[in-house]
This record gives C-alpha cells, sequence and structure tokens, in this order.
C-alpha cells in the first residue's frame, strides 16, 4: 500500500496534519480523557492507601472468616532473628520468600530496619495509620465509582464501547497476528493505527467489565452493614475473607495491566500517546511503503 | 556553548525526586484539616448510603451454624482492664457490679448480672469483622438493647446510646482514655443488638468484655465496646471525650463503621 492511497481514502475526514505532514485524527473525547485522568488519581491514591490498610492484617485468607489464627494463602510478616536485623518474608502457599529491604521488612525514613509489611514510601499515608488511610480509600472509592459510573453511561450512550471496543469477526479471526506483533513491538500504522487492535479491545473489554466492577463488589463485600442487606454479595466470592482476597488479586492484576499499558505507551511514542489523552488528537504514523526489495 | 543535558540518569532522579515530592506531599495533606474533612465527607455519604438500604427493611445480619465457630476467636484490643475496680469485680464474678442505664430517660435503672441473665435473651452466631480485616465467628447470648430501652423509657430527645466501659487502653490516669462507643437508635433498637454475658455458651470471658459487652452486628468490632459499665441516652456527644464519638472515633476511625 502506498502512501497516496491512505491519504485518498481518508481525505474527506475532518483530519488535521502536524507540521511534518503526519496525520491528525481526533480518538479521545472530552469525556474519555476527562475520566482516565481521574481514574489515574483514583487508581494510584487507592492502590497505595488499599496497601496501608492491608498492612493492618498482612495476611489473605480463605472463605467466611480468617485471622492470625487460622492458615493464610498468603501473608507478609517479619521474624525475628536472635542476632541482626529481623528478615522479612513474603509466604505464598507452602513457599516462601525473603524479601528483606523490600517487603516485610525495610529500611525506614531514618535507615532504620522496620517490620511493616509494605514499605513507607508504597503507602498513603506513609506513617501507619489505619485510619487515615481508610478515609483515602473511601473518599477516591466513591470518585472512582462515580466516575465510572458516568464513564459507563456515556460509553453505552454514544455506542463508544460498541464502535471502538468490541472486537470485530475480522479481529477475533487475526487475533494471532496481532499476538505476534505484540511480541514483535510492532506497532501498527496507518489506517490500522485509528483503530485499536485486537489486543487492545479484549484487554480494555476485561479491565472496564470484569476487573474494575470486580474490585467495586469484593470492596463492598467486605462492609458488614452492605453484608446484612446483600448477603448474597459475599456469597459470590465464597464469604468475606475470600473477597478480602479476590479484592488484593484484583488489584494486582490491574498494576499489571498499568505496568503494560504505560510499558506500550512509552514504546508507541510517548509524547503522541499522552497528546492524545490530553488535547483528543492522534498523529497516525504513515503506512511504510510495502517490504522494498522483496523480490529482485 | 554549555547546553544542560537531560541524562537519563538526571531524568530517573528528578521522577523519583518527585514522587518523594508526592509522596510526604500526600502526609502533609492527611494531617491537614480542612483535607481531613475533604476524606471524612465520604464517611456521610458510607453512612446515607447503607442507611438508605439498611433502614428501610432492617435487613439482619447473617446468622452461622455452631460448625462455623471459629477454633480461637482472637481477643484484641484491651483483653484485661487494668485498676483495683475492675480486678475486684472480676474476683468476686462480678457478683458485685450493676449495669446503670441514665442520661436522657425516664426512668435511670440499674440490673445485676443475675437479673440481665433472667431477662428474655436472644442467642446469635455472627461474623465479627475487625477495622484491620480479619473475621472471627462466635455464638452470642444476651439481653436486646432494645428491651432495656424500652423499660428505662427514652425521652424523645434522645438520639444516641453512649456505652461508659471499664477500659483505658491508653492507661490515662484521669479516666481520659476510657474506652466509650455510641450508637444511634437505628442501631439501638435492631433486633440483633444485643448486651452479651456469654459467648459460645460460657460465661463472657474477660478478654472478651465480661460482664457486658455490646454486640452491634452490622458494624465493625471497634463499635462492640466491651467492659460495658453504664449506658447513656445522650441527645449529641460532642462534649464527650474528644467529642467524635467513641475512643476510636476520636483517633481518627469513623464513627459509622457499617464500612
Amino acid at each position: 500500500m502506498a502512501l497516496d492511497v491512505a491519504d485518498e481514502t481518508t481525505a474527506e475526514l475532518p483530519a488535521r496534519r502536524t507540521r511534518s505532514g503526519k496525520e491528525l485524527i481526533y480518538r479521545h473525547t472530552l469525556l474519555v480523557r476527562l475520566a482516565h485522568w481521574i481514574n489515574v488519581l483514583c487508581v494510584v491514591l487507592l492502590l497505595m492507601s488499599g496497601m496501608q490498610i492491608f498492612n493492618a492484617h498482612p495476611m489473605l485468607h480463605w472463605g467466611i472468616k480468617g485471622d492470625e489464627a487460622d492458615p493464610a494463602l498468603f501473608s507478609i510478616y517479619a521474624e525475628d532473628q536472635l542476632e541482626g536485623p529481623p528478615i522479612g518474608w513474603v509466604q505464598i502457599g507452602a513457599a516462601k520468600f525473603n524479601t528483606t529491604g523490600w517487603l516485610g521488612v525495610f529500611r525506614d525514613r531514618d535507615g532504620f530496619p522496620s517490620g511493616r509489611a509494605f514499605p513507607y514510601w508504597i503507602t498513603i499515608p506513609g506513617y501507619q495509620s489505619l485510619a487515615e488511610g481508610r478515609r483515602w480509600h473511601f473518599f477516591f472509592a466513591w470518585l472512582f465509582a462515580l466516575n465510572g459510573l458516568a464513564y459507563l453511561i456515556y460509553g453505552f450512550g454514544v455506542r463508544h464501547f460498541q464502535r471502538d471496543l468490541t472486537p470485530t469477526r475480522y479481529d477475533l479471526k487475526h487475533i494471532g497476528r496481532s499476538i505476534l506483533n505484540h511480541l514483535k513491538l510492532k506497532h501498527p500504522r496507518g489506517e490500522e493505527a485509528k483503530r485499536y487492535n485486537v489486543l487492545q479491545k479484549l484487554t480494555y473489554i476485561a479491565v472496564i467489565f470484569i476487573l474494575l466492577p470486580l474490585m467495586i463488589i469484593s470492596g463492598l463485600s467486605m462492609s458488614p452493614g452492605v453484608d446484612s442487606a446483600a448477603p448474597w454479595l459475599p456469597d459470590i466470592f465464597g464469604g468475606r475473607q475470600s473477597a478480602r482476597t479476590i479484592h488484593f488479586i484484583t488489584a494486582t492484576l490491574l498494576v499489571l495491566f498499568i505496568l503494560v499499558h504505560v510499558i506500550e505507551v512509552l514504546l508507541a511514542g510517548v509524547f503522541n500517546e499522552l497528546r492524545s489523552m490530553i488535547t483528543g488528537w492522534f498523529a497516525v504514523k504513515p503506512e511504510k511503503a510495502d517490504a522494498p526489495r522483496s523480490k529482485p | 556553548m554549555t547546553r544542560q543535558l537531560i541524562t537519563r540518569r538526571s531524568a530517573l532522579r528528578g521522577i523519583i525526586g518527585t514522587g518523594g515530592l508526592v509522596l510526604s506531599g500526600c502526609d502533609q495533606l492527611s494531617q491537614n484539616q480542612t483535607f481531613q474533612r475533604m476524606l471524612a465527607g465520604a464517611e456521610k455519604l458510607n453512612l446515607g448510603g447503607q442507611r438508605l438500604v439498611l433502614n428501610s427493611s432492617t435487613p439482619l445480619a447473617r446468622e452461622y451454624q455452631k460448625s462455623d465457630i471459629s477454633r480461637v476467636f482472637k481477643a484484641n484490643g484491651t483483653i484485661r482492664p487494668e485498676g483495683d475496680a475492675y480486678r475486684n469485680l472480676a474476683l468476686a464474678q462480678f457478683s458485685d457490679w450493676k449495669l446503670q442505664i441514665g442520661g436522657l430517660v425516664n426512668k435511670p435503672l440499674s440490673f445485676s448480672l443475675g437479673e440481665l441473665r433472667n431477662m428474655p435473651s436472644r442467642t446469635q452466631i455472627t461474623r465479627h469483622d475487625c477495622v484491620e480485616g480479619w473475621s472471627a465467628i462466635g455464638q452470642w447470648t444476651g439481653v436486646p438493647l432494645s428491651t432495656l430501652l424500652k423499660l428505662a423509657d427514652l425521652k424523645p430527645n434522645a438520639k444516641y446510646i453512649v456505652f461508659r466501659c471499664a477500659d483505658d487502653l491508653i492507661g490515662s490516669r484521669d479516666g481520659s482514655g476510657l474506652y466509650y462507643e455510641s450508637i444511634d437508635l437505628v442501631d439501638a433498637f435492631h433486633p440483633q443488638t444485643i448486651m452479651a454475658y456469654a459467648m459460645n455458651g460460657q460465661t463472657l470471658p474477660v478478654e472478651h468484655g465480661a460482664p457486658l459487652r455490646l454486640r452491634v452486628e452490622r458494624q465493625l468490632g471497634y463499635k462492640m465496646a466491651k467492659y460495658v459499665m453504664r449506658i447513656e441516652a445522650v441527645e449529641e456527644f460532642s462534649k464527650i471525650g474528644i467529642g467524635k464519638g467513641g475512643f476510636w472515633e476520636d483517633r481518627g476511625y469513623e464513627w459509622y463503621a457499617g464500612i
């Protein structure tokens, strides 16, 4: 495909051009951009205050009940030594890992070994305060939920989800190629760059319709008040402690998503991607001419 | 030509530095009064939202089977109140103890443990959720608080029920650290809100609040005051303690602990 073909097909679209001649398309509407940045703020603060809350009981259980006397699926703890500084451990099932310096035991601001699950530099507030951590968490949980609700209503209303995020049959048929392109860190150009690719679509759908709602309902399931009004809610997960564990696992999956998301933004061109999420305008890289000199 | 180059390392240092600023900024914000009030605004939403679903149909907290009861029920907070007064009461198996009911009531009353045990009781196996995140299941037997409040006959301006306790978690000499709690009348008259004198079929042990503790099952553990000595009906709690409605509330926890 030559460059001019792409130019012809998009000639009638209200596109702008960058100074270097790249086509600019209006990719993200104002509400999507706003919702995105409010979400960034909320998710970061929720994760950090969530780790503060976790520190108050740094272990996870399965079922209805669970405390220090009960078996833990996962825990972060400090083990005192007869001599020398304590050791930090992360226990997952039957396995345990020495995480001294990072989790369980770390150097505090003054350089002394401190025995808490998550270190001060990743929790909100930095010092230990379950009460303040909860305040931050619930405030931003409300903002996060209301923002998500507005985004969902808008997304269905203007058919953003149906139009931009639902994979087409063509998409699904060519999922193999998309996986290959991702593995080779190849980013689409030209017409293809104007749409989300199939892995992107599936990931966004999983985050928007599975992970984030799961975060909210597993969180609500931990409330004794909510549980009395809706006993079926913790039952979905198999009990309050299971809900707490799933809240933590979902948060971990979200962190994983954010990592991949940010890495992809960096790889795909951080300036262009940031511009599109701030101003809405995204520059499409022109399609390369077909592999030159592939035939003699 | 001296142009400052932004090296990768200095950029990284910049990013980490900014991160540090943001973080210590969070700590400062966390201690800022106005910001605290803003964050606490969400508590009103929690209370409002939950009262909306809880008020209309007074749903009960789930009750469990005997087989669900925790083998070890963690005793949290005070596990043995200090001081001679409590020790003497405990040594005499609380035979000299009396529960006082006063404040905004028409008939101030007092009950001995024996009198409470002879009143109609309620037994419930419920899940105890600590604000720290753990849960334990126990069986509680006691007198419904509503029975006691009806006998004492609340005055019309009574809005909250305050529980005065024997334990002092901070070991204050002047009694300013004495545990106390407060609930509103919605929770006070809830059928599962009981003054429990027995746990798992046994006399309530000292570490769980002997002789009498509050069970208010749709709330978190810190609302369920142990070692209750006196029950008071009040119009407002702003003049009690630091004025937030409870020992932990005075130390930053939410008054409404349904979440």
